[in-house]
């Protein structure tokens, strides 16, 4: 995997982007945090959080300008939260609320800073540099600190004192009624190691020749660092805000979000502004005195926008809670109504619809970055091996993601690195590429002209798996297209290499395209007519020389077939993932059902179209997410599903789901054909390898013979399902029985005169338990291991 | 039709080749290179070894996954 390339990947994935709330704040209050907390009823936690991020919880709750609940997202169903009110209640010493005094790092070097004003941002200066371990003198001509704030109505009697008393055992200096001359303020930069200036919003025409000034004679400040002209003096606060020049700077306020004990003024005066302020300018400072760069990596400094995408519409609007006491505020139950209605702000739209991405228990950015170092890891296991080949590579969480980030792609680059390293686990795709083997071999392959033709006009493709599940209707639709198309229909049986594809076996899958292509020019380079959609996807994607159409829309321009169904029955239509975005199939298929009288009713559409499992050879490797994947899936509606891909309808039907192929509708059989049973992997080979052998007899007229099976098995549909768990064929069994019946190398269980033999095949030992009975055997027990076992002397 | 009955019990296996009871002795299992000693269950006479189901889809299985993952 290319470093680049997964850093793309990651920044595709928005879940860790903030909240709307918490963007929106100046200082990026976990605002979502303090929901969940409050909403459990956990009002300790709830403040020990706010307190981490306000400095002044008690004056910022009451006068805070909320810029959050003008951006919160629970405003597009129903009212915002109003976060500022539970903010008030989270630090109402109703509910237990008391400010725990700052703690000091005692360790570093320390350094002097002189802060010149005791408002919010001048406090919030000493503060933060007081926890970084600096001694700090703070000088304010008032005789209190705050002095500005003591006469607003809306702060809560004692708040200030309260806050004031964080800055216990901190070593903060506080000179209350210690005026500084401005005019001598170097001075005071020459005795200190840095000095801060929050003068309030007046101007400062005393400043002139000392500092840099505005046009209106404010302090001019940088924005992003809240330095001055000198290098050591740092301003900010309402000074920096009452500066006409950057009023438009102002965090973004709606009055009308506006809860009435917090109205905002016609002054630009913000007091959550001048904590940012503060603490930005604390920042500069403690680098200045570090040596640092100023301006390096303040990306996420202040109110911005955020990518973090939410859909609301999923969510009934709900109105905020009303306190019964509007003086008082939220009480305690009222709080945890209100915080209860954040939904919190997630992403996660491909997790929603995704079980295997659910499974793990995170999101694609974490999953890619766990698979990089997965990928990069020197020493240790490999713990994600089973995540990456869990996905089913069905494209879906790309179509729900705002960004269009494909998991697929990343695990399918994982999975090709990993059998490039020689890395893969044998076990996960042994057996999906031995069926794959099995495709390709004597047994099955084939590619031939129509019968009495020297040339094909056209090429039937049904693919593997519907040669598999369905092989009369392959014999039927071949004898239907050889006798409505003109110039001869070929037919090819064999394997487009999507399991070498998907197992990341780019090798096997070079293999498997170049035997496509062969027998395609072999033939004459026909139209190919593809009945599987992962078929089609193969040929659309690794074959751009070879023209082909679905099957199925060749099928619905053209007369029924003569025993069509035709019934007045509604079936929901399923997509399979692989041609999500072929609309000409979509459309084929929904004409034939039309024509067979079927009304089809939509899950959630083609292009939103889930797994049935099979896709990635996912169902192999944890057959338990899979299976989810297929419960969510027939889940979405009570009627039987009408499918066109054979492993559709098979899991389908392995599921419970009563489902049929569009094949059933065209070419119907007698019986109940949405009740019909997943054939099974050993049944699977077992038709393509009768259905070629039928053909070659039938329409070739060449003599072939049904192989003779020495072994007769008989076995309960209980050990069928567990033999079907274990990934183990009959003809594995019977191999084994055979081996043992030869060789005599059996044990004898002498309580139930059963026999247990043992056989390794390639890299497999296979254990069968049987008995025997009128010449067949009954099979009541079968297990396998990779391991092999060697005798010590 | 067969059903799966109860796992055969140690104790009434017999070798069918030699009609010997299996005895416990030392088995070298083998994965991907790695080597690993167990006492198993085997004939005395041919050294036929038996692997309960329960132990290759427990911890063989278990030991399997985390070579595969080494």
């Amino acid at each position: 995997m290319d470093g680049q390339q997964v850093r793309d990947w990651e920044a595709h994935c928005i879940e860790e982007s903030p909240p709307a709330c918490n963007a929106a704040c100046p200082v990026h209050v976990d605002v979502r945090g303090m929901m969940e907390l409050l909403r459990q009823g956990d009002f300790k936690v709830a403040q020990a959080l706010y307190s981490r991020i306000i400095p002044f919880p008690a004056i910022i709750a009451a006068l805070c300008d909320h810029p959050c609940e003008g951006a919160c997202k629970r405003g597009e169903a129903g009212d915002p939260i109003r976060i500022h009110e539970l903010e008030r209640a989270c630090v109402d010493a109703a509910n237990g609320f008391v400010a725990a005094p700052f703690r000091t790092n005692k360790q570093l070097a320390k350094k002097r800073i002189a802060v010149v004003g005791a408002g919010i941002s001048g406090l919030c200066v000493a503060a933060e540099l007081s926890i970084k371990g600096h001694r700090v003198v703070v000088f304010e001509a008032q005789p209190q600190a705050f002095a500005r704030l003591r006469d607003d109505p809306r702060l809560p009697a004692g708040a200030i004192d309260a806050d004031l008393a964080r800055f216990a055992g901190t070593g903060v200096e506080l000179r209350l009624g210690e005026a500084i001359a401005l005019a001598t303020l170097t001075t005071l930069a020459d005795e200190f190691d840095a000095v801060y200036l929050g003068l309030g919003p007046t101007a400062q025409p005393a400043l002139d020749g000392v500092l840099a000034l505005t046009a209106d004679a404010r302090i001019a400040i940088d924005p992003l660092t809240f330095a001055t002209s000198h290098p050591k003096i740092f301003a900010g606060g309402s000074q920096r805000q009452s500066a006409a020049d950057v009023l438009s700077e102002l965090p973004p306020h709606s009055p009308s979000q506006a809860s009435p004990h917090s109205p905002r003024t016609a002054s630009p005066y913000s007091p959550i502004g001048s904590l940012h302020d503060g603490r930005y300018a604390a920042q500069s400072i403690d680098r200045l005195l570090q040596g640092a760069s100023l301006t390096a990596s303040r990306d996420n400094q202040g109110p911005q926008p955020t990518r973090l995408y939410i859909n609301t519409a999923r969510f009934a609007p709900l109105p905020a809670v009303q306190p019964a006491d509007a003086q008082r505020g939220l009480s305690r139950t009222e709080a945890i109504a209100e915080a209860a209605r954040c939904f919190p702000c997630h992403c996660l739209e491909c997790v929603k619809v995704c079980p295997f991405l659910e499974h793990f228990g995170a999101y694609p950015k974490r999953y890619v970055r766990e698979i990089y170092n997965n990928e990069t890891i020197i020493m240790g296991p490999r713990k994600t091996n089973r995540l990456i080949d869990s996905c089913t590579l069905c494209g879906l969480c790309a179509e729900v993601c705002p960004e269009h980030l494909a998991m697929g792609e990343v695990c399918l680059s994982a999975r090709q690195g990993m059998t490039a390293k020689g890395k893969m686990p044998p076990s996960h795709h042994d057996f999906a590429l031995r069926d794959l083997a099995y495709s390709r071999s004597d047994a099955f392959a084939l590619a031939r002209h129509q019968p009495g033709f020297a040339s094909s006009a056209v090429l039937f493709y049904p693919g593997c798996q519907l040669a598999a599940s369905s092989p009369e209707q392959v014999e039927q639709t071949y004898a239907h297209l050889c006798a409505t198309i003109a110039g001869g229909v070929g037919l090819l049986f064999g394997c487009c290499g999507a399991p070498a594809q998907w197992a990341g076996r780019q090798d096997l899958f070079g293999e498997v395209r170049a035997d496509f292509d062969r027998q395609w020019q072999e033939l004459g380079r026909p139209l190919v007519l593809t009945a599987c959609s992962s078929c089609y996807r193969m040929i659309a994607d690794h074959h751009p020389e070879v023209a082909q159409e679905s099957l199925w829309s060749v099928l619905a321009r053209s007369a029924l077939p003569a025993g069509a169904a035709q019934r007045s029955t509604a079936l929901a239509i399923h997509d399979p993932c692989a041609t999500r975005h072929d609309t000409a199939i979509h459309d084929g298929v929904r004409q034939l059902a039309d024509r067979c009288g079927i009304s089809t009713v939509e899950l959630d559409g083609p292009q939103l179209s889930s797994c049935c499992g099979f896709g990635g050879l996912a169902s192999f490797v944890s057959p338990a997410i899979t299976d989810r994947i297929v419960d969510r899936c027939i889940g979405q509606n009570d009627a039987d599903y009408l499918t066109y891909c054979a492993m559709c309808r098979d899991n389908f039907a392995r599921r419970g789901k009563r489902a049929v192929h569009v094949l059933d509708l065209l070419f119907p059989a007698t019986g109940d054909a949405a009740a019909r049973p997943d054939p099974g992997f050993s049944q699977r080979q077992e038709n393509r390898g009768r259905l070629k052998r039928r053909l070659l007899r039938e329409l070739w007229s060449e003599t072939v013979n049904e192989p003779a099976n020495a072994i007769e098995l008989s076995i309960s549909a209980e050990v069928h399902a567990d033999l079907e768990r274990k990934l183990i064929l009959e003809d594995d069994l019977r191999q084994t029985i055979a081996h043992a019946e030869a060789s005599g190398a059996k044990l004898i269980d002498r309580q139930s005169g059963h026999f247990i033999a043992s056989h390794r095949l390639v890299s497999m030992t296979y254990w069968v338990e049987y008995s025997l009975a009128e010449g067949r055997y009954i099979v009541h027990r079968a297990y396998s291991h990779r391991m092999q076992l060697e005798s010590t002397p | 039709m067969s059903e799966k009955p109860p796992a055969p019990s140690d104790s009434e296996l017999i070798c069918a080749k030699c009609q010997l009871p299996l005895v416990l002795g030392k088995v070298t299992a083998n994965y991907l290179g790695n080597d690993f000693p167990v006492d198993l269950l085997r004939c005395p006479g041919c050294g036929f070894t038996y692997v309960p189901e329960a132990l290759a889809l427990g911890k063989m299985l278990d030991v399997e996954r985390a070579l595969e993952d080494k």
